[in-house]
């Protein structure tokens, strides 16, 4: 049953990163590709109707997980207490940078939330980034299964790390490429015009560097925790992961040649749930690992809620998502095709 | 410990207390804009689609900042009550998981709907997204309310060998009978703020000489809301949840009441400030056996007082929760009168013209927030010194791991964020409101 909510919730997390992940990515790409005020209200009318359902997978996860493993939650977010809550606070200023700028047609008024839009947009890159460069290398947990991480230390990954250090900053570095490019491709799929062309380029741009970065970051990873590959050696059918990573960013490559936009954005979804897979799949049981002795780490075995709470919790899970993916559904398919100006009311 | 204990508890008293300003007006607003778009359907009055607009517009940037301020609370128990997180997790989540999977998805779906899709929607089709918008936030209220009304009253649960809790079913804590009382109190509450919002937003049109048709539209359709909603606070949602506190929680009625003493046919302090160290109220202004008569019925029965009950498990502070919950009883009180009179004057068809009260509709405006929170406060102070009533004291729930200095780092953040937050709220709705229903044509 852990094994199951471990699923569970790694997967609402890979939807958010897949969903809220180009909007996020449109935000930063925002003051880069935009220039006129028609072209960003283009970028923002893009995500304007589906923003807010994509955020709602975080908070859905950050809920199941509260559920289904009480103590990763609480020593997770009290562990990561300063970055979590720059987190709050740019999701704050990302979410007014949207909503507060249509209401005033004042050049000023609209600069400045796009310039807070973009930029919240590009530090929640960089810090949910740095959060998975955090997972994957592991926290000082105590025997007491709390910790407590200071932004930095000295930037050396040993057994009392801060948030940041090499191989979470090279994390985030990654991510900024990779939800950029994600971002990208969405937007390419939603515009045309002088707009479409100039993130075409971006798109191009940012191609080469996900392709160096990914690979760069993978083998950092294996450098600083070498038990990442132990479930791929026991379980070798895991091997299919990165061969489909690798496949995806093929498809990205030739897709977005091809000009077949939709299929080069599904690529990019494909890619960023793969990777994230990939990373659950080695991480699997241990939930949050511990940076000095191995057997303090947090795993689904001593993190997960009562075994009554779980059995009970998949029936109205499956019942609530299942709903929600139809409201997904619904509003995509109310939305698609490319965005015109004054054809909703947030242009 | 005792300093980091006391951040936190502030830090989750602001954030929440600043955040609930939004949620009572969104829930109160919600069902109004339900019953404008059903009198557009039902009269073809293009006046009242106009109304319905103007009121989506105050609805939409109220509900980005309860949005905004509402994701923090979601995250903040792990972060600053991360012991209490760990240990009734496997019950109290189940809401919280619940309001996302189940509310969340569906404000977020049909909110853009709503707002954006009257031209694209069918009337019929439109009006429903209005409705399952208005569900999306009560059914995100009753799902907050589950999750405080377990740490009230905790039912439907098993204690496991290391001390956490865990559901014992699906529907135990979802029908807590706490929740179901608490959760009528709660949304009755929220109906007043937005009906006195409505009420005195056409009242301050009749006195600017504006927009007539809309003044008496907003007057009429506040104070009819604001009737049924007054009303139902006090009796029945008000009256069963004193007796429910009296009865499970006695220590916390005895605070709010500022009783100090068990008594036979206990008095009811009307006002009067609570002396803790002297143990009596100052300047008692009191009704002689209410007290006995409102909990039990009788005028003689006994109250149990504060000297009942151990003195480590009288609420930390006996002020806060005496005055929070006057507070909140007096304004209440009030709402009546107020809401009743202008209903005496509309059914006598003098009250568009009757300025006086007109402007008591305006000024009343900010008392329901000021109700609503003292509610809340009340809630929450008089539970304490316990997190999970009886079961988990609040001193054993907060993050240990994380400092006072940085508790009060994040809190001074918010405080700064909100601060602005609370600019730009306050200009745009002064925007909306200054253009006026008639620019929403």
């Amino acid at each position: 049953m852990e094994t199951v909510w471990f699923v569970l919730v790694a997967l609402m997390l890979a939807g958010y990163v897949v969903l809220d992940g180009f909007d996020l990515g449109a935000g930063a790409l925002h003051l880069i590709a935009a220039r006129t005020d028609e072209e960003r209200r283009l970028v923002l009318g893009s995500i304007g109707p589906v923003w807010d359902g994509n955020e709602v997978w975080l908070l859905a996860a950050g809920g199941t997980l509260f559920y289904a493993f009480p103590l990763l939650y609480a020593s997770s977010f009290s562990g990561f207490y300063l970055p979590l809550n720059m987190v709050l606070w740019l999701l704050v200023l990302r979410a007014i940078g949207i909503e507060f700028r249509a209401h005033l047609a004042n050049g000023l008024w609209r600069d400045f939330f796009d310039g807070v839009f973009s930029l919240a947009s590009l530090l929640l890159i960089v810090l949910f980034g740095a959060a998975l460069g955090n997972v994957i290398r592991g926290v000082p947990l105590g025997a007491d299964h709390y910790f407590f991480v200071p932004l930095w230390t000295d930037f050396r990954t040993g057994p009392q790390p801060g948030a940041l250090d090499w191989y979470t900053v090279l994390c985030a570095v990654v991510t900024i490429a990779i939800i950029a490019q994600h971002g990208a491709l969405y937007l390419i799929l939603k515009t045309s015009g002088e707009l479409n062309r100039r993130l075409r380029t971006i798109a191009n741009i940012l191609l080469p560097a996900v392709v160096a970065l990914t690979a760069a970051s993978l083998w950092a990873s294996v450098g600083v925790r070498a038990e990442l590959l132990d479930n791929y050696r026991a379980t070798p059918a895991g091997w299919i992961i990165p061969v489909l990573v690798a496949a995806a960013l093929i498809g990205i490559f030739r897709f977005t040649r091809s000009g077949r936009e939709r299929e080069a954005f599904l690529s990019s979804c494909v890619f960023i749930l793969t990777m994230l897979v990939g990373a659950a799949f080695a991480l699997y049981p241990v939930l949050l690992p511990s940076s000095g002795d191995p057997t303090l780490s947090l795993t689904i075995h001593n993190a997960a809620a009562g075994a009554r709470s779980l059995s009970v919790g998949l029936g109205w899970w499956s019942a609530g998502m299942a709903v929600a993916i139809g409201y997904f559904v619904l509003v995509y398919s109310l939305f698609k095709g490319k965005v015109h100006l004054h054809s909703n009311g947030h242009l | 410990m005792g300093e980091a204990l006391f951040i936190h508890r502030l830090h989750f008293a602001f954030t929440v207390t600043y955040h609930y300003i939004f949620p009572q007006l969104t829930m109160g607003l919600a069902p109004l804009l339900v019953v404008l778009k059903t009198l557009a359907l039902r009269t073809g009055n293009p006046v009242y689609d106009q109304a319905t607009r103007f009121w989506s517009r105050i609805f939409a940037i109220n509900f980005v900042a309860g949005v905004v301020t509402g994701i923090p609370m979601e995250f903040q128990f792990g972060t600053n009550w991360a012991k209490f997180s760990e240990l009734t997790g496997g019950v109290i989540a189940q809401p919280l998981a619940m309001e996302g999977v189940f509310s969340f998805f569906l404000e977020s779906a049909f909110l853009g709907l709503f707002l954006f899709g009257e031209k694209r929607l069918s009337r019929i089709a439109h009006w429903w997204a209005g409705f399952a918008l208005f569900l999306g936030t009560w059914m995100s209220g009753y799902f907050i309310v589950v999750a405080d009304a377990w740490m009230q009253h905790p039912v439907a649960f098993n204690r496991l060998p290391n001390g956490s809790f865990e559901v014992q079913g699906f529907s135990g804590v979802l029908t807590n009978p706490w929740a179901l009382v608490q959760y009528s109190h709660v949304m009755s509450g929220a109906l007043i703020t937005g009906a006195f919002v409505m009420a005195g937003a056409g009242a301050f049109y009749l006195l600017s000489h504006r927009a007539p048709e809309f003044g008496k539209m907003f007057v009429r359709i506040g104070v009819i809301a604001g009737v049924i909603a007054t009303i139902l606070q006090i009796f029945p949602t008000g009256d069963i949840h004193g007796r429910y506190m009296a009865e499970y929680q006695p220590a916390s009625t005895a605070a709010m009441e500022g009783l100090f003493h068990s008594e036979k046919g206990a008095p009811l302090v009307i006002l009067g400030q609570p002396d803790v160290e002297h143990q009596r109220i100052d300047n008692p202004l009191v009704v002689n056996r209410l007290l006995s008569f409102l909990i039990y019925g009788t005028p003689t029965a006994e109250v149990d007082g504060l000297d009942h009950f151990p003195r480590e498990n009288w609420p930390t502070s006996i002020p806060l929760v005496y005055f929070a919950y006057h507070i909140m009883a007096g304004l209440g009180t009030i709402f009546v009168a107020i809401m009743g009179l202008a209903l005496l004057l509309l059914w006598r068809g003098t009250l568009y013209g009757m300025r006086g009260m007109l402007w008591i509709l305006m000024l009343a405006v900010p008392l329901p927030f000021i109700a609503n929170t003292a509610g809340w406060l009340t809630a929450e102070t008089a539970r304490q010194p316990w997190l999970v009533y009886n079961l988990l004291r609040t001193d054993q729930g907060f993050s240990a791991n994380v400092s006072s200095a940085n508790g009060l780092f994040t809190l001074l953040g918010f405080m700064g964020m909100y601060a602005m937050l609370s600019i730009f709220y306050l200009f745009l709705l002064q925007r909306v409101v200054d253009e006026g229903p008639e620019a929403s044509a």
